[in-house]
């Protein structure tokens, strides 16, 4: 492992398989054959195989850290892993299969810029696989890998591999993905993952970590125009910095420099960029996505935090009212009615759910109208009043500010996750 | 850990130039597609972040703070988040009363530069009037719970900064950067509230608290590559120095009065080039073989180890394969 720190070196990805897939075998073979598996770590592993009566060190179990799950032999919450190349750097949300952890993919896929989709190459597109490319394409993520597994169990057969490949990406594509790399290996044997296959000599693409960090992020940031939610007013009031009232946040899309007209929202005032300073380093030429900074404007208008500081040019809406796609997460149903906290950016306002106007039948992909309840995995479309103004953008050009969470205000309880705006663009995906 | 460095001295970070020609030049520079950052900027633009949320939504946050690379890492960030404005809350250690010397005056040397307050719990205080008992195999790291517990009721702290990694261990790869806590201050993994985006809820009950972990992302190798980059100080136990050790289970523990090395065990005493990978309690982290004497070398080192720096240097974590996960459960971190 050699550190990098070229610039788009960090790429951060989901996984998502059925649960006899193979994912944890996958995640373990993408550990341990780019070398990130320790010594220690390995000893453990194989000295539980071995307890088990395994032959060989069951890699799955690298992953698989909880009592529960090493118990049950399954993955029952999203963990994190990390790896590394000389190229790049991974940040690996490994998230469970099964149908009622739905809920686990979109918080994984929340913050991927690549999606790891697995298929049993005995089995092909199933209604899992389906499901995994949908939540994919809701959430936005730009590239999504398949991974079509346990080739050895298929005799490494071009024709098995082919229909699978091309049925994916037709799918995909009526999703409205962007970029699909199907890609043919064995996780148990490490083809094609890390190492090239010496089975699959029809196959001249990259192998899965090859594809990895070469894949081309740097086109992915739609939402050019300029937005930072306000985290904390920085006023130090000391001797050196008297007057200094500056407005802390994190870039979430495009860039600010001084002199760039702003709107204050949702209040709408407009002012301009006096200047930028970034953790300590006074006067920086420019902020872009991504970045914590604090930028200072040019008059004295009231900023609080929960408010954005937008492009004048391009702002947001400014509305109370909003229709959303929805993964609710909670255990406790969702009903039309409900009262709720709508946290937005660094705005936490009330809510009032105004009504459920479908939800998402996973096996067909299709919307089914007027649900009773969402319940816990459930995709839905809602309707939402908010007591205050927010400023909002679509999610599919802003995914910062075009998502928010829906709380419990009693106990805190995080109740739903929501896109802002219709869902991304595709024939499957509209019907939704 | 001098409070402003970064400021005037790192040049990597852009030239310092007035407002005027800084906006002059950014118009026609505005980039069509901004430049990604390198991953340790986005790393520190995350846990900046992680601060300025718990700062602005709890009433009472603390940054657990060890003098530990981890901890100073921490405070480094912390800094950053808040200038020119001073750190918003305080620092609270646990003193297991096996804590290495040169640590503890690290501390406090960084304490006061970084002007803030710091609280420390003793484990020692708790054993002398008898509300702990020493365990038999001489271990205390165990025995930080209940003081960091108490210190956390007492103060009525609500969020409480931690330096846990995801990568260090497997239990701890499962955690969330804002961990809700009960009033017993247990962690519950089925129980954990989803993290979708960068939107943290911190929301809790009275009693309960949120443990918050702004380095959750970073690595071991991270860790050592910012310390470089920003060129933050340590205590000088990270750097390999001699010193007197002696072989317990299978690692180099610090002979000394806490309780080692024992004669009849055949522990016998030996002055070696060694350095710490983690700092705790002087009898459950060990020392590991080195000759690394700068930042660069150390992560030369790291990054071809084949150990991780738990399995390397920690005994409390090889009491059973869920050893991390248990003390988790029971208000550790």
């Amino acid at each position: 492992m050699q550190p990098t720190t070229q610039p788009g070196s960090l790429l951060r990805l989901a996984t998502a398989g059925s649960v006899d897939d193979g994912k944890s075998t996958l995640v373990g073979r993408l550990l341990h054959d780019s070398k990130q598996v320790f010594a220690d770590q390995l000893d453990a592993v194989e000295r539980v195989s071995r307890e088990r009566g395994l032959d060989g060190a069951d890699l799955a179990l690298l992953t698989d850290g909880l009592r529960a799950e090493r118990e049950q032999g399954i993955t029952i919450d999203v963990a994190y892993r990390y790896f590394a190349t000389p190229r790049r750097r991974f940040i690996l949300a490994d998230t469970p299969g099964h149908v009622q952890y739905t809920r686990n993919m979109v918080t994984g896929a929340s913050t991927a810029q690549l999606a790891v989709v697995l298929v049993d190459a005995r089995h092909g597109v199933v209604e899992q696989t389906r499901r995994h490319a949908a939540v994919a394409a809701l959430l936005g993520v730009p590239h999504v890998v398949l991974a079509v597994n346990k080739m050895d169990l298929a005799d490494y057969a071009e024709e098995v591999f082919a229909p699978i490949a091309d049925e994916f990406a037709d799918y995909s594509r009526a999703l409205g993905i962007r970029e699909v790399t199907a890609i043919p290996i064995s996780a148990l044997r490490g083809d094609n993952v890390v190492e090239p296959s010496g089975h699959i000599d029809w196959y001249s693409g990259p192998t899965l970590l090859e594809h990895l960090e070469t894949v081309d992020v740097d086109a992915d940031q739609p939402g050019s125009a300029a937005r930072m939610p306000v985290q904390y007013v920085l006023r130090p009031q000391s001797p050196d910095f008297r007057d200094y009232r500056g407005y802390a946040g994190q870039v979430t899309a495009g860039t600010f420099a001084p002199g760039d007209e702003v709107l204050v929202l949702p209040s709408g005032r407009r002012t301009s960029v006096a200047g930028i300073d970034r953790l300590g380093t006074r006067d920086v030429s420019l902020a872009h996505a991504g970045q914590s900074v604090t930028l200072r404007l040019t008059d004295d208008v009231d900023v609080a935090r929960g408010d954005i500081i937008a492009a004048a040019d391009q702002p947001p809406r400014v509305t109370r009212e909003l229709s959303a796609t929805v993964c609710h997460l909670a255990d406790r149903p969702l009903h039309a009615g409900d009262r709720v906290l709508l946290r937005h950016g660094t705005a936490t306002v009330k809510a009032l759910v105004a009504s459920l106007d479908s939800v998402l039948d996973l096996r067909t992909l299709r919307r089914e109208p007027g649900p009773e309840a969402l319940r816990a995995n459930d995709i839905g479309r809602v309707h939402l009043r908010t007591a205050s103004p927010l400023p909002l953008d679509d999610y599919a050009e802003h995914r910062r500010t075009g998502s928010f969470l829906l709380v419990d205000e009693a106990d805190g309880t995080t109740l739903t996750a929501g896109m802002v705006g219709e869902p991304l663009g595709g024939d499957t995906v509209t019907k939704l | 850990m001098t409070g402003l460095r970064w400021a005037t001295t790192n040049g990597r970070k852009g030239t310092r130039t007035t407002a005027a020609t800084a906006a002059s030049a950014a118009r026609s520079r505005h980039p069509a597609r901004p430049p990604r950052l390198t991953h340790l900027d986005a790393l520190e633009s995350e846990a900046v972040h992680v601060f300025r949320e718990a700062a602005a939504e709890f009433e009472r946050p603390v940054l657990l703070f060890s003098g530990g690379k981890d901890s100073i890492v921490m405070l480094h960030l912390a800094a950053k988040a808040f200038w020119p404005a001073r750190v918003p809350f305080g620092l609270l250690h646990v003193d297991t009363g096996h804590n290495f010397p040169e640590v503890l005056k690290f501390r406090d040397h960084a304490v006061a530069e970084a002007a803030v307050r710091l609280e420390v719990a003793r484990v020692q205080d708790y054993i002398d009037d008898g509300r702990l008992r020493e365990r038999a195999d001489g271990t205390r790291n165990p025995l930080q719970t209940v003081p960091l517990l108490d210190a956390i009721n007492t103060h009525r702290f609500d969020a409480v900064f931690g330096g846990g990694r995801r990568d260090e261990e497997k239990a701890r790869a499962k955690e969330r950067v804002f961990s809700l806590r009960d009033e017993f201050g247990q962690w519950d993994p089925r129980r954990q509230r989803p993290e979708l985006w960068s939107l943290y809820n911190g929301r809790h009950r009275p009693g309960e608290h949120v443990r918050v972990f702004p380095l959750s992302n970073f690595t071991e190798l991270d860790v050592w590559q910012y310390i470089e980059r920003e060129q933050i100080e340590l205590p000088s136990i990270y750097f390999a120095h001699r010193r007197e050790v002696f072989r317990r289970g299978g690692m180099w523990l610090t002979a000394g009065d806490w309780g080692g090395p024992k004669p009849d065990e055949l522990e016998t005493v030996q002055t070696r080039s060694v350095r710490y990978r983690t700092v705790g309690d002087m009898s459950c982290t060990g020392a590991v073989d080195s000759h690394a004497e700068t930042v660069p070398e150390i992560i030369a080192e790291i990054a071809a180890s084949t150990l991780t720096e738990r399995g390397a240097t920690r005994a409390d974590d090889k009491l059973s394969e869920a050893a991390m996960e248990d003390r988790k459960r029971e208000g550790y971190f």
